[in-house]
């Protein structure tokens, strides 16, 4: 097999640093919303006692779904033993790194108390997901480290697979834990089934790969270095299938609670009555995030990289449209504590309950956003982890 | 058929049989501990004493009884606990309500009916489930409450909770805070059954004694695990509904009229 060269982005260039400094522009607004939002208390924010995890909560779960599906094309490297994936799989590892980094930060700066994070880690309660979580959280950043490292230095060069082994299954239980987060709630109808963790699982892979697959683009136009289209011929087609599955979950969940009377209303609540969150359902979650991606991967369109590009961009919009109708739409709808009654309350029982997300937690959640992608422009500039040619000539080489 | 009849009731397993020995073990416990006599327990705690499973605090919510327009228990429990009434806060959708009144209807028979909500103190409380760093927790006397220090805010019990009896404080708070019930921002919060009144031997809540005094005698509050207790004598005589009974979390708050 041929060997690759990796090197690092030599990163000196006004590009580089303008790129950067935008970046860090979105870290320090990020930054200052959570202190806003820490100072005042969540009264500034469109969060309330009906509508209790908002925005900042979409973008959270939205990073972390995607950080464990970022590791995916560093998983079939070398836990499938595909040998064209090799070169990609340190870019994959950093990049789920840093997606992680920022979906925690933005969950734990939305904390009603985030100054006592040193509690969450000190107290556990081991029948709550969420303690289950912080957990999964830092055994993903511990190994997906390992991995990284074994990628990186030859002396470790051997442990890799293993590495790469725990790193996948631990991913996969990482997931299976966000979407058990609310698997797990039995107090609303759209949560409390078991149906959400391999749905998040299957959502991570599509918005991981498409997040990965437009950085891994970027890198290559910006540095100037040759990317063939058989890495992106090949991606772009497991990305059709991973979005093609997301669809086929999205539609089997729906059809199963359209069949319980009991769930009639909360279901047309999402499907048709439900104004934004079913602008959101319809337009943002199915037609740009599965529908229009799908037609553009699987035609003549996916043979262009603009295209690609479009279609990455738009599963990535569809993508965080599903979490906030899976979060907020979920929340809107009310408590239904007598079934066939109508209900009155001065604590908006009974109604539709609506949200305006402020600007404090637009900038927090597109904070977390932006450290992911600080830290990745960082890392390609100071680790080798990018090859320094993926042409179609270098990347046949490596399969024979 | 009567020869049967009285044959069954001669039965070791017969009703009466069972209620003279629950009886007798009752009042030999009742006499022979007094150190855990049950009626001690009931009335007041010293402060070194943990709170003991052999009670149960509940509540009887005869919604036949509660008044349309009333919310003389919300005001006594905002009163009792220094939360601000949702009428005077500035940010409504955004304020605590520890307890609210319930207007319901039926829409095929128009038939309507009121009753209060809040911290239903299930026995399996989906809060205290989910709550990541143990702060949402039961006390052996049935009471589900937040502790004030280790509670961060996440709102994951409010997500939980099947009867949204929860609220986030969402600003700093005024002065109209009580001594002896902690509240801070950022912090999850809900009716605590006055568990600074229980515990001080008043037998009895904020809201049930406002009940009272305004004439409805709509709610009774007691110890459930105490048979000669008042409300074990109306959830005997009374038949009472839990919200959400299907969830089988075994509520502290029974209602009847539902």
């Amino acid at each position: 097999m041929a060997s690759i060269t990796f090197r690092e982005v030599e990163g000196s260039s006004l590009k580089y640093w303008m790129l950067f400094g935008g970046i860090g522009l979105f870290v320090l607004f990020g930054f200052l919303s959570y202190l806003y939002m820490h100072h005042h208390g969540h009264v500034v924010t469109g969060m309330d006692n009906q509508i209790v995890w908002g925005l900042p909560h979409v973008f959270a779960v939205f990073l972390i779904v995607a950080a464990s599906g970022a590791l995916n094309v560093a998983s079939i490297a070398s836990v499938f033993n595909k040998p064209m994936y090799k070169p990609l799989a340190p870019l994959s590892a950093i990049l789920a790194l840093a997606l992680m980094l920022g979906g925690l930060l933005v969950l734990v700066l939305d904390l009603g108390r985030s100054d006592r994070l040193i509690v969450a880690m000190t107290h556990f309660n081991f029948k709550s997901m969420f303690t289950w979580n912080v957990f999964l959280y830092s055994g993903f950043f511990a190994l997906v480290g390992i991995y990284l490292w074994t990628m990186l230095d030859r002396n470790v060069k051997a442990y890799s697979k293993a590495a790469g082994t725990a790193a996948f299954i631990w991913r996969l239980t990482l997931t299976t834990g966000t979407g058990s987060l609310f698997g797990f709630l039995v107090a609303r109808e759209l949560y409390g089934t078991s149906m959400l963790a391999p749905m998040f699982i299957i959502m991570s892979f599509a918005y991981g790969l498409a997040i990965y697959l437009m950085v891994l683009a970027a890198a290559y136009a910006w540095t100037g270095r040759p990317l063939g289209d058989a890495v992106m011929m090949r991606l772009k087609s497991l990305l059709a299938v991973f979005v093609a599955a997301v669809l086929y979950f999205v539609v089997v969940y729906h059809l199963t609670n359209l069949y319980f009377a009991k769930m009639g209303s909360v279901e047309s609540f999402i499907l048709r009555d439900g104004g934004i969150i079913t602008t959101l359902f319809w337009v943002g979650q199915i037609v740009i995030g599965c529908v229009v991606p799908l037609v553009i991967l699987l035609s003549g369109l996916g043979r262009q990289r603009s295209w690609i590009m479009i279609a990455c961009a738009l599963v990535i919009l569809g993508g965080i449209a599903q979490m906030y109708v899976t979060i907020i739409g979920a929340q809107a709808y009310p408590l239904d504590m007598f079934p066939g009654m109508t209900m009155k309350s001065s604590f908006y029982d009974g109604v539709i309950h609506t949200y305006s997300p402020t600007m404090a937690e637009l900038f927090l959640g597109l904070g977390g956003v932006a450290i992911a992608l600080l830290v990745t422009t960082f890392a390609v500039k100071v680790l080798r982890l990018l090859p320094a040619n993926l042409d179609d000539a270098t990347v046949a080489k490596l399969e024979h | 058929m009567s020869d049967m009849k009285s044959m069954s009731d001669k039965t070791p397993n017969s009703p009466e049989r069972r209620r003279f020995i629950s009886a007798a073990t009752v009042a030999a416990g009742v006499t022979l501990v007094p150190g855990v006599m049950l009626i001690e327990v009931a009335h007041g705690r010293p402060e070194d004493q943990a709170a003991s499973s052999a009670v149960r605090w509940g509540m009887l919510v005869d919604a036949t009884k509660c008044a349309s327009g009333c919310d003389e228990c919300v005001s006594a429990c905002s009163t009792e606990n220094g939360w601000t009434p949702v009428a005077e806060s500035q940010h409504k959708k955004q304020a605590p309500q520890w307890i609210r009144k319930l207007e319901l209807q039926d829409p095929l028979t128009q038939m309507e009916t009121n009753l209060p909500m809040l911290c239903q103190h299930c026995a399996e409380p989906p809060c205290v489930d989910v709550c990541p760093t143990g702060a949402s927790f039961k006390r052996a006397d049935g009471i589900v409450l937040v502790n004030r220090h280790t509670c961060i805010g996440c709102r994951y019990c409010m997500m939980a909770c099947p009867y949204k009896a929860r609220s986030l404080v969402h600003e700093p708070l005024n002065d109209t805070q009580k001594p002896d019930v902690p509240r801070g921002i950022g912090c999850v919060e809900a009716c605590t059954f006055c568990v600074q009144k229980v515990d001080r031997g008043d037998g009895t809540t904020a809201c049930v004694e406002a009940c009272t005094a305004s004439g409805h005698n709509a709610l009774v509050f007691g110890d459930m695990n105490d048979p000669e207790s008042e409300i074990s004598k109306r959830l005997r005589e009374l038949p009472t509904k839990q919200v959400r009974a299907d969830l089988n979390l075994n509520l502290g708050v029974r209602y009847h009229g539902i």
